[in-house]
């Protein structure tokens, strides 16, 4: 009984399964505004961060927290730009609904 | 080691960055009536970053405790990137002049992505490894949306953003399992860890699968390759020829490093992967350019076949495939310049055309492009005894040696299929009814680097045994 209730390193790879698949599915299966597919990216991005820090933990090595620092600030760059992009979209568009993004085939 | 190892080890790096930076201030303060100077100082830059790497000592030499490499892989690796990005930044000019492209951000984010490939190909860490993959898309998103008045061109930055940074997230998924399951980031320290060992964990396949998958979207391989025809077409035409070139010398360098040198030992659990990717996307990349009429469309499906044969190399896993892998880039590298060269070459009085219709009688109004489009085609589809033979040839000799049969009939196969059309191209050009002549005359860039590519391709036959024996030195570097 103990045993089920101590939280041990397959419950968070579990959760960050979870949310990487949300985050996955969260690009694929939105139809109606890109800025939900820019939450999903962030979604996936702070998965993988779960992970990194919970093998750190668990490994007692210090290499998985640096990697999950590198990854938060890339991640922050990653959104100022792809912001920045579709405000350029918007300008010309006029819309950034999902489906509206096809001018081109594909 | 100590502090100036470190730096010494990076120095090519570290000049580009500090160049970067410059050539960034420079802009500012003198506005976009300086794009011109920067480019050619961007391109001054490529050159000095070039001998740098050229003059680096052969031996191996690894710093800032494990995370960099410098070595013979990574110097031919970086010298072809270099070449590549400055033949790039030259064929913009006139484009970017024409089309009101001109900014000075263009030469500095050319900088910084070459920085980001030059930091793909030291990687000897995972965490280096992701650095720079995204210092350099972060600069392709923007370049690909650079034309920010075009509804194409924003359109395609925004598909490879959110497609770019779906493959960012599942290589980091792999990153983070394969740290998890080996317990270290570093490429050498995985390569100890994995020592000994027959199989992987199912956990570390499961890292390794996602990794490939990252980096297949990076390099456009068949399943990850549906931004790549969108982009292409979309982005403005001197930067599709940037993404067809640079990024994949990076890419594929990174691919080799990350599955070769830690994963050796397994080979045989990721050369799978390795095969099916390879052969989807040769015959992809075989049969959906048939239908194609935009011409930047169509190289897009042709570089995701030739990612494909280039493949191959890697899925033989041995220094034989290394070698094939770094004759077929340098000699695709230099089909391409040609390549698109001669696509920036399509402008009428109304603007760039790119329909493969607005080719016909090419022959009739300017006979000399006609002539060198036709030898780039034909060393494309890979027809003897042109540049493009003789790299197909050295990466499916590999697969044999590595005893890939199957693997090399499929890319011959898939090489005469692809072969019609890049005929159809040559068909068009010479037997076609003659549509308006383009708007002439070339620049003298433009007519430097055809000329350059068309002699490399024409008569690489006779000089063969150099370019063979650096990349053999290289690829030594890399499995010993």
């Amino acid at each position: 009984m103990i045993d089920f209730l101590t939280i041990g390193l397959g419950h968070y790879l579990t959760l960050a399964a979870v949310l990487f698949t949300i985050g996955i599915f969260g690009i694929f299966l939105n139809r109606k505004n890109v800025i939900i597919i820019l939450m999903s990216i962030e979604l996936m991005l702070l998965a993988v961060n779960i992970n990194l820090v919970s093998f750190s933990a668990f490994l007692n090595d210090l290499v998985g927290q640096i990697f999950a620092m590198f990854v938060l600030t890339v991640a922050a760059g990653e959104a100022a730009i792809g912001l920045a992009i579709i405000v350029v979209y918007f300008r010309n568009r006029g819309t950034i609904e999902v489906e509206d993004i096809n001018l081109m085939k594909g | 080691m100590s502090f100036a190892h470190d730096y010494a080890t990076a120095a090519p790096e570290i000049f580009l960055a500090i160049a970067a930076m410059g050539l960034l201030m420079l802009g500012v303060f003198r506005g976009n009536g300086s794009t011109r100077l920067l480019s050619w100082l961007a391109v001054l830059c490529f050159a000095i970053t070039l001998i740098m790497v050229l003059r680096a000592p052969e031996a191996s030499a690894v710093s800032f405790a494990g995370m960099y490499v410098a070595d013979g892989f990574t110097a031919f690796a970086k010298a072809l990137v270099l070449i590549a990005s400055a033949a790039g930044l030259i064929m913009s000019l006139g484009y970017i002049k024409e089309e009101g492209m001109n900014r000075f951000e263009y030469p500095v984010l050319f900088v910084l992505a070459t920085l980001g490939m030059l930091m793909m190909i030291s990687a000897n860490d995972l965490i280096a490894l992701y650095m720079g993959i995204e210092l350099q898309s972060l600069s392709l998103y923007v370049i690909a949306a650079f034309k920010r008045d075009s509804l194409r061109s924003t359109e395609a930055g925004l598909k490879y953003f959110v497609l770019g940074a779906l493959s960012s997230g599942m290589l980091l998924y792999g990153c983070s399992l394969i740290y998890g399951f080996t317990g270290a980031t570093g490429f050498d320290a995985i390569a100890t860890a994995m020592r000994g060992q027959e199989h992987a964990s199912i956990g570390l396949i499961v890292g390794i699968v996602f990794l490939c998958a990252g980096l297949a979207f990076k390099v456009s391989a068949v399943p990850f390759h549906m931004w790549t025809p969108d982009v292409y077409e979309g982005a403005p035409t001197p930067v599709t020829a940037f993404f067809a070139i640079a990024p994949k010398v990076a890419g594929l360098a990174l691919f080799m490093r990350a599955l070769i040198v830690p994963f050796l030992a397994i080979s045989a659990d990721w050369q799978q992967i390795i095969i099916v990717i390879s052969v989807a996307s040769m015959l992809l990349g075989a049969f959906a350019a048939i239908w194609q009429d935009n011409i930047k469309r169509l190289m897009a499906y042709s570089s995701i076949g030739h990612v494909g044969y280039a493949l191959i190399g890697l899925a033989a896993g041995s220094a034989e495939g290394v070698r094939g892998v770094l004759i077929y880039l340098t000699i695709y590298v230099v089909m391409n310049i040609g390549t698109f060269a001669c696509i920036l070459c399509m402008r009428r009085r109304t603007g760039m055309v790119e329909g493969i219709s607005d080719l016909a009688g090419l022959s009739k109004s300017s006979p000399l492009m006609a002539l060198a489009l036709a030898i780039f085609m034909f060393s494309m589809a890979g027809i003897p005894p042109l540049g493009g033979f003789f790299g197909k040839f050295y990466v499916f000799i590999a697969a044999v040696n590595a005893e890939l049969y199957a693997l090399a009939v499929i890319g011959v196969l898939s090489s005469v299929v692809g072969s019609f059309y890049y005929l159809r191209i040559i068909k068009i050009m010479y037997f076609d009814e003659p549509a308006e002549p383009f708007e002439g005359p070339m620049s003298f860039e433009m007519r430097a680097i055809i000329g350059v590519c068309g002699v490399f391709i024409v008569f690489f036959a006779f000089y063969t045994a150099p370019l063979v024996a650096s990349a053999q030195i290289a690829a030594s570097a890399l499995i010993p």
